[in-house]
């Protein structure tokens, strides 16, 4: 059942997604080919209203700082004024720009840096105590649409998640994120799960991957379902005032995921009771059976340790 | 990634600068030499200032230069009659003296949908105002400033703003003599104008109640209070899941009374505007005295929640039980 699973985004285990601000892995180069062939696609898959240029550029500022601390092997960043070079050795790029300046970018300032950043991003401006969808790059989502949610607010876009409502969840994530502040992001794991190791499962590519979900049997649960995890993150932008959401997702297939026992056993017990109407909204409806019935052989009723990493 | 991620910030206090007779302005640089987080039009930090045996914890506006992520700045307003915080920084506070301070937090954030926006200040208002042009300035945006003051004198930073804002700047004297009214200017502006008000409470509820009455969207009212705490007699209180007893002593608010006992409720403007410390009420005697801007009249008068940054317990055997 859901719940308002939020806690500090603070750096937790070496090695782990969670040691730095924005995680970047070994998908990294491929990852950021798939997103400029998707956005070659539909260009839609990346807008931003006219009020949100200086949350773009609060947004360009974070990533590059975290990452050219995080990474010094991989990103530089220099400043001299407001004349900032940029360096990305894995992509090969090398910018000068004029910070604030869109007319010294290839793109406006959110697309530029997220063209370079694993991950979806939404960009929420905050005003009339709600957040706004007025800005976003979707290109790897679990069936949502940036274009039908764009200029929506926080209740307008969760209105298709069932029971979550009457929990009084959205209005408890709203009171928190409204008040994220700046030094002080703040992080929730969501999930859901997709067939094949797929990222973009896009409502507009729906035809292309929709029927994958009838391709499951008994015999290649352990190959085809993926459990799909999504690092959700939350910032303050500080010369906007808005609030960035990266949702950074992570696939694992059964079979990868069984071979952590206390995973195994864990994924069986949360699907085994999952509500019907979590089964229907997260789309498991015909394979969630298989599934279960597949994991069945990690759960001997065993106490499994707290937290979410391997024993 | 100290600017990116981190809770509080050691600053050294680099110059201290008089500005009027009572306004002193206080720069600060980061203790480890590196850079400032960001911040914007609007925003403020939380001074901490170690008075004797409690810490005193006052909001300031940010108003050095947005650009220069080298220090910050604020500018602070003495209040003789006040409990002690600004008198503590005018009389206590020493170049080169170390001080924590929070990161920024903004209360007071430019709206960026606005077609033009109306800044307000009167007084010590000045300083959010001062950042909020200058951001609004960077970004190129149409604006229009309005500075009230007693007196020339009295008005900080004027003769710097008129040179830079030229005829974006308006200054106005409102005293015994001269009684400048915001009215006409309010009941004059175009379709989506965003206005921003700082000031004394007179002026602040002059500028909600004339949008108010002539139909300006909630929205687009933008107001930063920053009550000081009021001083009282003193009183006790009980926190109920911290199992503590303690006082509020006169000058004190009963929120650094609570920190003073090691229990650290969250807040952000420390002046009855944001709801952080909004705090359960479980029972009380005496009478309590509500200060804040955040509760509705209803939620004061049902005695089931108080603000402690800026309210009190008043009246016959003040005390007060707490859900903390
Ligand atoms: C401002 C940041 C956020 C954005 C932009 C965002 C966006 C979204 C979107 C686009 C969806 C898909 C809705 C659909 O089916 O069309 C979703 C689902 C959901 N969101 Fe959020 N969300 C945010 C914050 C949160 C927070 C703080 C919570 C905390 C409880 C939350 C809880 C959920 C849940 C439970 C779902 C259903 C997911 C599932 O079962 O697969 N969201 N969100
Ligand atoms: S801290 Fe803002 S209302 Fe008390």
């Amino acid at each position: 059942m859901y719940a308002v699973n939020l806690e500090p985004h603070t750096p937790v285990k070496k090695g782990s997604v969670f040691e730095f601000p924005f995680d970047v892995d070994e998908h990294y180069v491929s990852e950021m080919k798939d997103r400029a062939l998707v956005l070659d696609e539909d260009p839609l898959r990346c807008q931003s209203l006219p009020h949100m240029e200086a949350a773009g550029w609060d947004t360009l500022e974070l990533i590059m700082e975290s990452k050219a601390a995080a990474y010094p092997e991989h990103f530089s960043l220099s400043k001299d004024g407001d004349k900032w070079r940029w360096i990305n050795r894995p992509m090969g790029i090398d910018d000068t720009f004029i910070f604030g300046n869109t007319s010294t970018l290839p793109y406006g300032p959110m697309e530029y840096i997220t063209r370079q950043a694993q991950g979806d991003f939404a960009v929420l401006d905050q005003r009339d105590g709600n957040l706004w969808m007025d800005a976003g790059i979707v290109t790897t989502q679990a069936d949502w649409s940036l274009d039908f949610d764009i200029g929506m607010n926080f209740f307008e876009w969760h209105a298709p998640v069932p029971l979550a409502h009457e929990l009084g969840i959205f209005k408890r994530a709203l009171k928190f994120l409204l008040n994220v502040q700046h030094g002080k992001p703040a992080r929730r794991l969501n999930w859901t799960m997709t067939i094949n190791p797929r990222l973009d499962t896009s409502p507009e590519n729906y035809h292309k991957w929709g029927k994958d979900r009838l391709t499951v049997t008994p015999e290649n649960v352990g190959e085809k379902v993926y459990l799909r995890v999504e690092l959700q993150t939350f910032w303050r932008l500080p010369r906007s005032n808005g609030l960035l959401f990266p949702i950074r997702c992570y696939l694992i297939s059964m079979e990868e995921l069984s071979s952590i026992p206390k995973w195994g056993c864990r994924l069986h017990r949360v699907l085994g009771s999952l509500p019907q109407e979590l089964r229907d909204y997260k789309g498991l409806t015909s394979y969630i059976d298989d599934t279960v019935a597949w994991l069945s052989k990690f759960d001997q009723g065993q106490e499994t340790s707290p937290g979410t990493f391997p024993d | 990634m100290k600017n990116i991620v981190g809770n509080k910030i050691n600053a050294i206090v680099e110059s201290i600068t008089p500005v009027t007779e009572s306004i002193k302005r206080f720069k600060f640089i980061p203790e480890d030499g590196g850079e400032m987080p960001v911040f914007a039009g609007g925003a403020h930090i939380v001074v901490e200032m170690p008075d004797g045996d409690i810490i005193r914890r006052n909001p300031y506006s940010l108003m050095g230069n947005i650009d220069d992520r080298s220090s910050y700045s604020i500018s602070v307003l003495q209040v003789k009659e006040g409990r002690g915080g600004s008198n503590y920084m005018h009389n206590n506070v020493k170049e080169g003296d170390k001080l924590t301070i929070s990161y920024p937090v903004n209360l007071f954030a430019l709206g960026w949908k606005a077609h033009k926006h109306l800044l307000i200040a009167g007084g010590i208002g000045i300083t959010p105002i001062i950042s909020q042009a200058q951001t609004l300035m960077q970004r190129m945006l149409p604006f229009e400033m309005h500075y009230i003051a007693r007196s020339e004198e009295k008005a900080a930073y004027l003769n710097e703003l008129s040179q830079l804002y030229g005829k974006r700047f308006h200054f106005h004297v409102r005293n015994k003599n001269s009684r400048w009214s915001v009215d006409p200017l309010l009941l004059n502006q175009p379709v989506g104008t965003h206005v921003y008000a700082c000031g004394p409470e007179k002026l602040m509820n002059n500028v909600v109640d004339t949008c108010t009455q002539a139909g300006w969207d909630k929205s687009t009212v933008h107001i930063e209070r920053f009550l000081a705490p009021a001083s009282g007699k003193p009183y006790t209180i009980e926190l109920k899941e911290s199992q503590k007893h303690i006082t509020v002593r006169k000058n004190q608010s009963m929120l650094e009374a609570i920190e003073q006992a090691g229990v650290n409720p969250p807040y952000l403007c420390r002046g009855g505007a944001c709801g952080q410390c909004e705090t359960q009420v479980v029972s009380f005697s005496g009478t309590l005295s509500h200060h804040d801007h955040f509760l509705s009249d209803e939620e004061k008068a049902s005695g089931k929640k108080i603000m402690p940054c800026v309210s009190r317990v008043e009246g016959d055997n003040p005390h007060i039980v707490l859900e903390r």
